[in-house]
């Protein structure tokens, strides 16, 4: 017997049992029961299999670049009359398809070096150009734009994690869909019903406090008449719920300051509460910095009205008694207590830089799941025995081997699982399925080579060895063809293909060490047995 | 036990029949995809909303039929899912349904249009959420508990969700079903607050344009870069024309496989594009052996014609060949007759793949090398367009 034959046995036990524990961990106990629950607790199921809800967002990433760019038309008209330059317009032609491009007319050639001075001192993110009839054009500078976009992407995975943590759904998977453009996939175990989760999650949650101009007007058109027929440039015209004492739903709009006294990044806190008639309503608190600003805002505007905007609506206007230091409160006509908490809860999650679609949305019951678990383990058991029975009428004594690398390698292929915590799909299981199919080739290359071999006369620990070191060749392209294939499904797959690449790939690698190592080793152990010249039971 | 005794079957020369085989089978699929069916993309490549619902008694395809047009939904496909018994139905909307401003409009409509007769004031416990079901318990508090509700509420509403899915399979026919399952308090109380309609939605599937157009995208992708990789590696360890002849084949099989989904006007679904995938690896596996034992044969047979050593080399592995295709063939077919119904798109497709991917390494590869060394030796150039390169 060859010297190594120890090691290798001690090798291959090794293997195995380093892969049981990968399955199983350190079971509670060895019941049926037991056993099941140890392997649930290493081997997680994809949703698909559990239930749960699945969904690809986009982030509008042209929102933060709007917020940006309109800041910096302010600065531009803020800068240009502070230098006394006069200007005809400033304007963003193509805000939807080109928020950052801003194109100043009617700036007199003098000026050109105070334009230059500006765009340097105060605008550096942006890039100045000129063209023709004494208009310029800023656009912002490719590396700062991408930048910017992919800060919008990854804050509002930020935030969507801190509401979908609030909402106490377990192990949530919340990250960059790679695959395109600005993408945020979220998958919510156990989620069936996803209607509130994805309001809230869609929810900007823009918070502003500024200062009533004018109001409320019954329409659009009658604020337009009351100021002459244009706004003040300084000033915006918002929605928001008819006045006291007007009937529900009725809609109003107020003219209110361009300019925010208070932002959401200014809020410490935000908490349910009830107002003096039990109503249910949001009470806030500011940051230091941005109580102080409140503070001087509303010292300076004492007897003036101010309103709370959320995402644009309005939801609250007051009139200033006294200066206000750092808190309010939200009731917004008429809120359930669930929206009251839900409200405050996406206030002190922050808001979202940028609005939110949804572009795919997959939700599987728990029926479904369980289902689907019970037909493919079902599958997974019929073409496995099937296999195997095969492998032994077949094969007699040398299917025996084949069996125990098969085993072998779907404890191993498990182990895997458990150890990398990937996802079982329900797609993964047919990879299972498929890697016991796929896996026996190399079992039969080897064995048909064997008997090719014996038939042309040599003798068994010959034969063996020829078969061997012949198949061997062949075994290695044939996965690592197959392994490209499962790779690029890998890299391009979503969800449950993900997981059916992972347990073919996983299951290939595998099936190198038993088809080829542990077999070989079976044979020398049957062959170290034989006396010289017996025949091999193949 | 053995299959074949020395095999000696001429195959190449039956390649004008294989090619007669072949051409036939891809211009059927050709002309389906073109002029018939067209490729009958699933809704992960065409957009749109998949509403897949449970009944509690054998549903009227009329009265199905008639829900939808009522609710306006002139488009909607239903089909029958698994056994008729099971009661199971697909309802398939079309991209038009779906747009990104509200991603779940069809399917609100659908179930808008099959919850007809809804009690006012009550929910549908069939399609009712744990959390629904719970809070519902909290606030009427059948049990009287008071203080520790929190955890005795969570027990029951667990213990309705489980029976409904896990037991019943999705749908309750009768608040009674649930008697030894819940307390008796909780039970009287269920039917104040809750009403049973007649089905369950088991399933939903909605993605938008964009993702749509992205996916067909992916999966092309997907499907250009493992050809690639192939000719790549095959190119590597062989010769340029072993790695054409293998991704010409393995073209063929996937034209053949897209070609049946079409004929049989089955929805190509991500998961079939995964089983495709899979079968240009599988394909592949086979032509790779034969290739190797014509490179092994080469270097021992130097005097022979191409044509005989190739030959030789197929009935040499023609009993690997049969024998893995047989085993990886009985795992697919299980899997075709148990997987349930989510699987048989994938089954379906390594069903048709794994018998043409056989025939493929045989009838097609194979030929191809030897009339590319016809065609050298017509041409007047060195005859053996052979791997000598030391490996």
């Amino acid at each position: 017997m060859n010297k190594d034959f120890g090691w290798k046995v001690a090798l291959i036990v090794g293997t195995l049992l380093v892969f049981l524990y990968g399955i199983f961990g350190i079971p509670q106990s060895l019941s049926g029961g037991g056993l099941l629950a140890a392997i649930t607790n290493r081997i997680h199921l994809g949703l698909d299999l559990k239930g749960g809800t699945h969904l690809i967002l986009q982030v509008q990433v042209n929102d933060a670049v709007n917020v940006d760019s309109d800041n910096a038309v302010e600065i531009l008209k803020e800068q240009l009359n502070k230098r006394k330059i006069a200007f005809a317009d400033i304007s963003k032609p193509d805000p939807a398809n080109a928020p950052d491009r801003i194109v100043i007319k009617g700036v007199s050639p003098e000026a050109r070096k105070d334009l230059l001075d500006i765009a340097s001192e105060r605008l550096a993110e942006y890039d100045l150009s000129s063209g023709a009839d004494n208009s310029w054009t800023l656009t912002m500078k490719p590396q700062m734009l991408a930048d910017l976009k992919n800060k919008a992407v990854t804050q509002a995975i930020e935030t969507i994690r801190n509401r979908i943590d609030a909402l106490g759904v377990s192990e949530p998977t919340i990250q960059e869909h790679g695959l395109g453009q600005y993408q945020i996939l979220v998958q919510l175990p156990g989620v069936d019903d996803p209607g509130r989760v994805k309001d809230i999650m869609q929810s900007t949650a823009m918070l502003e406090i500024k200062q009533v101009l004018g109001g409320p007007y019954p329409s659009e058109e009658a604020a337009l008449q009351d100021k002459g027929g244009v706004l003040p440039p300084d000033a915006i015209l918002l929605p928001g719920h008819g006045a006291p004492g007007a009937a529900p739903g009725e809609q109003a709009w107020y003219l209110l300051s361009r300019v925010s006294a208070v932002r959401g990044k200014d809020l410490r806190d935000a908490q349910p509460s009830t107002d003096q008639n039990g109503q249910p309503n949001v009470r806030f608190e500011l940051t230091g910095e941005g109580g102080q600003r409140f503070f001087d805002f509303t010292s300076n505007h004492v007897g003036d009205s101010l309103a709370v905007v959320l995402d644009n609506k309005v939801q609250e206007v007051a009139n200033i008694k006294e200066a206000i230091r750092d808190s309010g409160e939200i009731s917004g006509g008429s809120m359930s207590e669930q929206q009251a908490k839900d409200l405050s809860m996406i206030l002190r999650s922050g808001a979202l830089p940028a609005g939110i679609k949804y572009l795919e949305e997959r939700t599987v019951g728990p029926s479904l799941g369980s289902d689907s678990i019970r037909h493919g383990v079902t599958a997974a058991i019929i073409g496995m025995l099937a296999v195997l029975m095969f492998m032994l009428i077949y094969y007699r004594a040398a299917g025996i081997n084949a069996d125990v690398a098969l085993l072998l390698n779907l404890i191993i292929l498990l182990g895997f699982m458990g150890y990398f915590e990937a996802v079982l799909t329900l797609p993964g299981i047919a990879g299972v399925i498929l890697t016991v199919g796929m896996g026996v080739d190399s079992n039969v290359l080897i064995f048909e080579r064997i008997r090719e071999e014996l038939r042309n006369g040599k003798t068994p620990p010959s034969a063996v060895d020829q078969g061997f070191s012949h198949a061997w060749i062949t075994i290695v392209d044939t996965h690592v063809t197959t392994i490209v294939s499962a790779a690029i499904l890998f890299i391009f797959g979503t969800g449950p293909v993900k997981g059916f690449a992972v347990t073919l790939t996983f299951g290939l690698l595998a099936n190198l060490f038993t088809a080829v190592f542990v077999s070989r080793v079976i044979f020398d152990w049957v062959l170290s047995r034989k006396q010289r010249g017996e025949a091999l039971s193949i | 036990m053995e299959f074949f005794h020395n095999p000696n079957y001429d195959f190449l020369g039956k390649k004008w029949y294989f090619l007669a085989f072949s051409l036939v089978f891809s211009v059927a699929g050709v002309f389906s995809m073109l002029f018939w069916h067209h490729i009958p993309y699933g809704v992960d490549f065409r957009g749109g909303t998949l509403v897949y619902v449970k009944f509690s008694h054998t549903p009227n395809d009329n009265a199905l039929r008639s829900a939808m047009d009522h609710a306006g939904l002139h488009n909607a496909k239903i089909q029958r899912y698994d056994l008729p018994s099971d009661n199971e139905v697909l309802i398939d909307l079309d991209v038009q349904e779906t747009s990104e401003q509200a991603l779940d409009r069809g399917k609100t409509r659908i179930i808008g249009a099959l919850e007809t007769d809804t009690p006012s004031g009550k929910q549908d416990l069939n399609n009712a959420s744990f959390l629904t079901i719970k809070n519902y318990l909290m606030d009427k508090d059948p049990m009287h508990l008071g203080s520790d509700a929190d955890q005795k509420y969570t027990q029951q509403a667990t213990g309705i969700v489980n029976t409904r899915d896990k037991v019943l399979g999705g749908v309750f026919n009768s608040f009674d079903q649930l008697k030894s399952q819940v307390d008796p308090g909780v039970l009287s109380s269920l039917p104040d607050g809750f009403f049973l309609s007649d089905f369950g939605v088991r399933n939903v599937e909605i993605v938008g344009p964009q993702v749509g157009a992205q996916l067909r995208k992916q999966a092309l992708l997907a499907t250009i870069y493992s050809l690639a990789g192939m000719l790549v590696y095959l190119g590597f360890r062989f010769e340029w024309i072993y790695g054409i002849a293998a991704v010409v084949t393995v073209f063929h099989d996937t034209l053949i496989t897209v070609g049946a989904f079409s004929l049989l006007n089955k929805d190509i679904s991500l998961t079939v594009i995964a089983a495709i995938l899979t079968l240009i690896g599988y394909s592949n596996n086979d032509t790779i052996v034969v290739f190797d034992r014509i490179r092994e044969n080469i270097k021992l047979m130097r005097r022979e014609k191409l044509a005989d050593i190739v030959n030789r080399s197929i009935n040499q592995t023609l009993s690997r060949t049969i024998l893995t295709a047989g085993l990886t063939f009985l795992t697919v077919l299980a899997l075709y007759l148990f997987g349930g119904e989510v699987l048989r798109g994938f089954s379906l497709a390594l069903v048709i793949g794994i018998l043409i991917g056989t025939y493929s390494s045989i009838a097609i590869a194979a030929p191809i090398l030897v009339a590319y060394q016809d065609w050298r030796i017509s041409k007047g150039k060195r005859a053996v367009a052979m791997p000598v390169r030391a490996r």
